[in-house]
């Protein structure tokens, strides 16, 4: 080691031992009671995720290839039957598209709103505490709440949407929001951002506090103006916060059910039926069991495979040492 | 069901129960083990019923505590859900094989399933009282022959409807074919009334129609036919879809009737009791659901029977209805039945009184007073047929199916022909 500084890491290395005990078999034992202790803490968690987490998933996974009504002996396996008939089935086909349909909208509507939301929020405003919590609030409602107080505010006739589409001349949307196949997604996905839009707001916004203000500033004297340092100062520094948020956002579209079970129960005619909703369906209404559970499998596999692909290759920055990134630094 | 004299079955079931009973006093009599009894028979029965609302949910702790009083070696653990969780509950329950002692059935095709699994005591033979009770509530509950339920609540499907909207679209008599009802129909739609509610988001309440039509067009024993050939593509169940198309057609339905619930706010049932709609297609609980949903039609308040199809086979005195029931679980201690048969013969008067359930046993309907549960208990009696509701007689797969398919024709996305293929086609996968 030539290097000056390696020498000084050396000598102080050849400092330590003495001042460390040097016993070996108490260093042992201290081992194995750390390991010990380190076993002691996790084995609540562990057993708590094995019973309620990793059991569920494989007897699900065991469910799926049996035709089973629920009642009675385990036995007629037909394989890969239950998979082979969901990628022939319509609704489900329809579910996986509605599923991307909303993805898009909270991609390319909801985050932006939010973002924009965010921004404006982060700068001096009179009273931004009291929006900050006005548009958070809604987030703080269960989605069965959520869903129930728009149900009323969608009623056909007396709601408050028909009353404002008709003074706003939109005559053609009265009575349609739930009630027509064409229009019940949209009214949806303006129920979930109303919902969901104010929680990512609160993300961008912490996102936006941890910018140093002196690398806008030192921008703003480059010459910068405002979009520029938005576009390539603020957006590039809040890369990660975007990242949770889209990864946060298409997860929960995948698994959508609460809301749309009370507000529509997946109708009219399966027109905003989701995964969720398809299994519900299919093992708490037909007792179709085995059926049920493929669907379950399916979209447990859609959305593992979409977060290991998601950590690994575009949250790998963010999460240094995770599983997907093979625990490298 | 075969038709035996009633007295010598009900001696022979007397006989029985007195047999059951003598130990039973025996027991609570002097504190002493009677007859044939362990020391200290103590006996808990585990009891899941959907009394979540009123008049259940004061009237069947009364009753179970009644019953306990007089048997003090008998504990009864109650366990209360609303229905959809309830359902839940026992699919559950149903998948581990572990049934509660006595538990809230609906009969039919659920009920079937669990007695094909092994999971229901067969009453027959102890339950010799039956012959106290009307045929007609007790027809969900039996399978070849053997009954599997006591029934506590039996009622029937049939048009409840405003008068005063009859009236102001000037017709004077209900309808009595369906000719004539697509004719008031159009009457009141001319009268700027909307003829029907109808929660389309629910399904259930649509498959009545389809169900109703298929009675009078195809007849009850296609019905029967159908779900052991599990073959629905016959003309006659074509037809009665083609009938509920000639209604849809009408755009007799309120405005946003495919989003709307039932009993939820704005729903079918608020839009009936709010005089908003001149007539549902719904059970005997119609008119308590109005009230909570919406307000009280009180004396404008009428029934009639669904109306009779020219050609059909079937009668206008078939009934399509369901009702409630208790079914025991495999090996449940004999007690249970003694509690069911003191819930349902020693407080009829207090169900009838009630106002919540329809009577059971035979010749109570003379005692209702409110004369909207009286036409339907009259019409009960009177019934020449009985069908259970299509969702629950058949298997669930089958039954939800149907739901799914008519609601589909009803929007106008499915041919009367589509929705029998693709009943067909769920009964022979089921």
């Amino acid at each position: 080691m030539p290097s000056p500084v390696s020498t000084l890491t050396e000598e102080r290395t050849q400092d330590t031992p003495p001042a460390r005990p040097p016993a070996p078999a108490r260093s042992f034992l201290r081992g194995v009671r750390s390991w010990a202790s380190v076993a002691w803490f996790l084995v609540p968690a562990l057993v708590l995720f094995l019973v309620f987490v990793l059991a569920p998933i494989a007897v699900a996974v065991h469910t799926g290839f049996f035709k089973w009504g629920g009642a009675g002996p385990m036995e007629d396996f037909v394989g890969f039957e239950n998979y082979a008939r969901l990628f022939g089935d319509e609704v489900f086909l329809g579910d996986l598209e509605r599923g991307l349909y909303l993805i898009a909208l909270s991609l390319t509507v909801q985050l932006p709103l939010a973002l924009f939301t965010a921004a404006l929020l982060n700068r001096r405003l009179r009273g931004r505490a009291v929006y900050r919590m006005l548009f958070f609030a809604p987030y703080v409602l269960s989605e069965v709440v959520t869903a129930v107080l728009f149900t009323m505010i969608l009623l056909p006739g007396d709601g408050m949407a028909d009353q404002l589409a008709g003074r706003l001349g939109l005559e053609g949307l009265q009575g349609r929001w739930l009630a027509d196949p064409s229009t019940v997604l949209p009214t949806l996905f303006v129920v979930m951002t109303w919902k969901y839009f104010g929680f990512h707001m609160m993300l961008f916004l912490a996102g936006l506090q941890s910018i140093p203000g002196e690398v806008l500033e030192a921008a703003a004297i480059d010459g910068a103006n405002a979009w520029q340092r938005f576009r390539s100062v603020t957006l590039p520094l809040l890369g990660p916060t975007i990242r949770i948020s889209v990864f946060l956002s298409v997860i929960g579209a995948i698994q959508l059910f609460d809301l749309v079970w009370v507000m529509t129960a997946g109708g009219p005619n399966h027109s905003s039926e989701t995964m969720a909703i398809s299994m519900f369906q299919f093992g708490f209404k037909r007792y179709q069991v085995g059926y049920a559970s493929a669907i379950s499998v399916v979209l447990f596999m859609i959305s593992l495979v979409f977060s290991l692909f998601y950590q690994r290759y575009v949250l790998r920055r963010d999460l240094s040492g995770a599983v997907t990134t093979g625990g490298a630094r | 069901m075969a038709s035996t004299p009633p007295s010598r079955r009900r001696f022979l079931a007397l006989s029985g129960l007195t047999a059951l009973s003598a130990s039973l006093t025996a027991a609570c009599g002097g504190g002493e083990p009677g007859a044939g009894r362990a020391a200290g028979g103590k006996v808990t029965l585990a009891w899941w019923n959907i009394a979540t609302t009123e008049p259940g949910k004061s009237l069947f702790p009364q009753i179970s505590s009644a019953f306990t009083a007089a048997h003090p070696q008998i504990t009864i653990k109650t366990t209360s859900l609303e229905n959809e969780a309830f359902k839940s509950k026992l699919t559950a329950s149903t998948s581990a094989g572990r049934l509660p002692d006595v538990f809230q059935t609906w009969g039919g095709g659920v009920l079937r399933q669990q007695v094909d699994a092994g999971l229901v005591e067969d009453l027959t033979d102890a339950f010799g009282w039956s012959s106290d009770l009307t045929p007609v509530s007790l027809q969900a509950y039996q399978f070849g022959g053997r009954t599997y339920a006591v029934p506590y609540d039996v009622g029937m499907v049939g048009f409840w409807y405003n008068k005063k909207l009859f009236a102001r679209a000037g017709i004077t008599a209900p309808p009595a074919t369906w000719a004539e009802f697509l004719e008031d129909v159009g009457k009141l739609k001319a009268a700027g009334v909307t003829p029907i509610a109808l929660a389309g988001k629910e399904k259930w309440p649509g498959h009545f129609y389809w169900a109703y039509l298929a009675m009078r067009v195809a007849g009850l024993p296609a019905l029967q036919q159908a779900a052991t050939t599990k073959d629905f593509t016959s003309a006659g169940f074509v037809r009665a879809g083609a009938h509920l198309k000639e209604l849809v057609d009408l755009r007799p339905f309120q405005t946003g009737f495919l989003g709307a619930g039932y009993s939820t706010p704005g729903g079918q049932a608020a839009t009936m009791g709010n005089g908003k709609a001149a007539m549902e297609l719904m059970g005997q609980w119609g008119p308590s659901v109005q009230v909570d949903a919406g307000a009280d039609l009180g004396a404008d308040l009428g029934f009639f029977p669904f109306p009779a199809v020219d050609g059909g086979t079937g009668q206008v005195t078939e009934v399509l209805g369901g009702g409630g029931g208790f079914a025991l679980r495999k090996g449940a201690p004999k007690e249970a039945l003694d509690f069911l048969k003191f819930f349902v013969l020693d407080n009829e008067s207090k169900l009838l009184a009630s106002n919540g359930y329809l009577p059971v046993v035979k010749g109570a309907e003379s005692r209702i007073a409110d004369a909207n549960r009286k036409a339907v208990a009259d019409s009960l009696v009177r019934a020449t047929g009985f069908q259970l509701f299509l969702d629950q007689a058949y298997p669930p797969a089958v039954g939800q199916e149907i739901n799914d398919s008519v609601a589909d024709l009803i929007a106008g996305k499915r041919t009367p022909e589509q929705v029998t293929e693709s009943i067909t086609e769920a009964a022979q996968g089921a």
